[in-house]
């Protein structure tokens, strides 16, 4: 009955890689079954949750025949513009509090603080993508949008995005550990960036000044991708890859350090 | 085997830093039982934080050869909206231990029946130990670690887990921290005292209880 000791004092690279997806899929399961549960419709809220939002959004920028500066159908700008927010903005707020309602966990010595925000963070972004490709998928079956033009750079856009997102997410999930006040900015910071997103315009459609302003913003840079990659020649996109790697690799390692301090100062209840 | 060096701990209060644990130096290795003794606030939860791995020390070293147990019959960890059974998944894939082996053991020892299918926080705090227990017996370690008297259920429930501890993981190395020395006189070969932060080793038992009780006195 007894199993060989697999823990080492120095635990090989593989073997750590081994037992961090170990942990980070028990991770995710579990946190499927706590947020979803086994009723009604059961983990498919994990797609049809961010599907309704995009949906109701959609609906209503068709409603109001919002303005923003193309031609281009409102349910394909709708449909890609907000499936874009639903990622930057949603992911911080699964890391925000995940440390501290998870505290118990910690006494399995395998869990760290880094797999609980991953767990989160993939489940996340498989909930963003999934409701992407099915209402995509959606609209061009009932004939209101149009497959993509180029769906490598989709896909390029969107994981460019998601990868901001797990940048974004780690840092102020770790940095809310250590102060309430990062929960009480983010919820105006994330309100107030919507706007200047992209997800609601093209930059071509902005004066010169205001395209200048709004690609400071990193996220732009991915709407725009992704929104080239879908409709090609129609558009012309405004963006550079290069800044965009560059603002998520600094996210990402700002991210991973505020997360390494509160593995090291952690308490479990 | 687990070896601590120099460990420190302190934590951040109101009224400045805590030195909780001051140069804790420990050595277990395989098969062996010791005990540690210490009054409450003595520091005897954050060592054993810390032994198991949850915690990290703010200077010193830690070291497994070994794997070590969390704190056994430790029902913290439940989820209460997940049932026992997906609880037990859990613990289960976390450790790399397929479940659906364990269910029959967990089912039959737990004596929980249809209430292992039902969400733990319908439970009583007498079936959580028990559940806790249980699953603390499905992850095979070579140390566990016991915080305070394993008294879980009633005697005849009891006596179940001091033969599934004690007998059938016999050969297997045990912390075990407690404030009572008759506990630790029983299953232990080895006993240190834990008192404002530091750690007193003594070459036999009886010297770590005269210790203590002098301890203990000094306080009273």
């Amino acid at each position: 009955m007894r199993q060989p000791s697999e823990e080492v004092s120095a635990t090989s690279l593989a073997e750590s890689w081994r037992i961090q997806r170990r942990v980070i899929w028990a991770l995710t399961l579990r946190e499927i079954l706590t947020r979803y549960g086994r009723h009604n419709i059961g983990f498919l809220w994990l797609f049809v949750e961010p599907m309704c939002f995009t949906t109701g959004v959609t609906a209503l920028w068709t409603a109001t025949k919002a303005v923003h500066g193309s031609n281009l159908p409102i349910v394909a700008f709708a449909v890609t513009g907000y499936s874009a927010v639903l990622l930057w903005r949603n992911m911080p707020f699964r890391c925000i509090g995940a440390v501290p309602s998870n505290l118990s966990l910690l006494y399995h010595r395998n869990v760290r603080p880094l797999d609980i925000y991953l767990a989160r963070l993939i489940l996340e972004a498989a909930g963003a993508g999934i409701s992407f490709i099915v209402l995509v998928l959606f609209f061009h079956f009932i004939g209101w949008l149009e497959l993509p033009e180029d769906v490598l750079e989709v896909i390029g856009g969107w994981l460019l995005l998601a990868w901001y997102g797990f940048g974004i997410s780690l840092f102020i999930g770790a940095l809310s550990v250590s102060s309430e006040a990062v929960e009480k900015l983010w919820h105006p910071i994330s309100y107030l960036l919507f706007p200047l997103s992209g997800a609601a315009f093209l930059v071509d459609a902005l004066p010169p000044l205001a395209q200048k302003v709004v690609l400071m913003l990193p996220m732009v840079h991915g709407v725009e991708i992704l929104r080239e990659g879908y409709f090609g020649s129609r558009i012309t996109a405004h963006y550079d890859v290069g800044f965009m790697v560059v603002c998520n690799m600094l996210l990402t390692l700002f991210g991973l350090a505020e997360t390494r301090k509160v593995s090291l100062t952690v308490v479990p209840e | 085997m687990i070896r601590l060096v120099d460990v420190n701990k302190m934590y951040p209060t109101q009224d400045g830093r805590v030195h909780v644990l001051c140069d804790v130096g420990l050595e277990i290795c395989a098969g062996e039982r010791i005990g540690i003794l210490g009054r409450n606030g003595a520091g005897k939860s954050t060592l054993i934080r810390i032994i198991s791995g949850a915690e990290l020390p703010t200077s010193g070293i830690v070291q497994h050869s070994m794997s070590v147990s969390w704190p056994l019959a430790f029902g913290g960890a439940f989820q209460g909206s997940l049932t026992g059974i997906d609880n037990l998944r859990f613990i289960c894939r976390v450790h790399g231990v397929d479940p659906e082996d364990k269910i029959d053991f967990v089912e039959d020892f737990s004596e929980l029946g249809l209430y292992l299918r039902e969400p733990v926080k319908s439970y009583s705090s007498g079936m959580r130990a028990r559940l806790a227990f249980a699953i603390s017996m499905v992850i095979e370690f070579d140390c566990f670690l016991i915080d305070e008297i394993v008294a879980v259920g009633d005697a005849r429930f009891h006596q179940k887990c001091n033969y599934e501890l004690f007998v059938k993981r016999g050969d297997r190395a045990m912390i075990i921290v407690s404030h009572d020395a008759n506990y630790i006189r029983q299953h232990c070969s080895r006993a240190a005292v834990l008192s404002k932060g530091r750690l007193y080793h003594s070459d036999s038992l009886d010297e770590a209880f005269d210790f203590y009780a002098s301890e203990t006195a000094m306080a009273a």
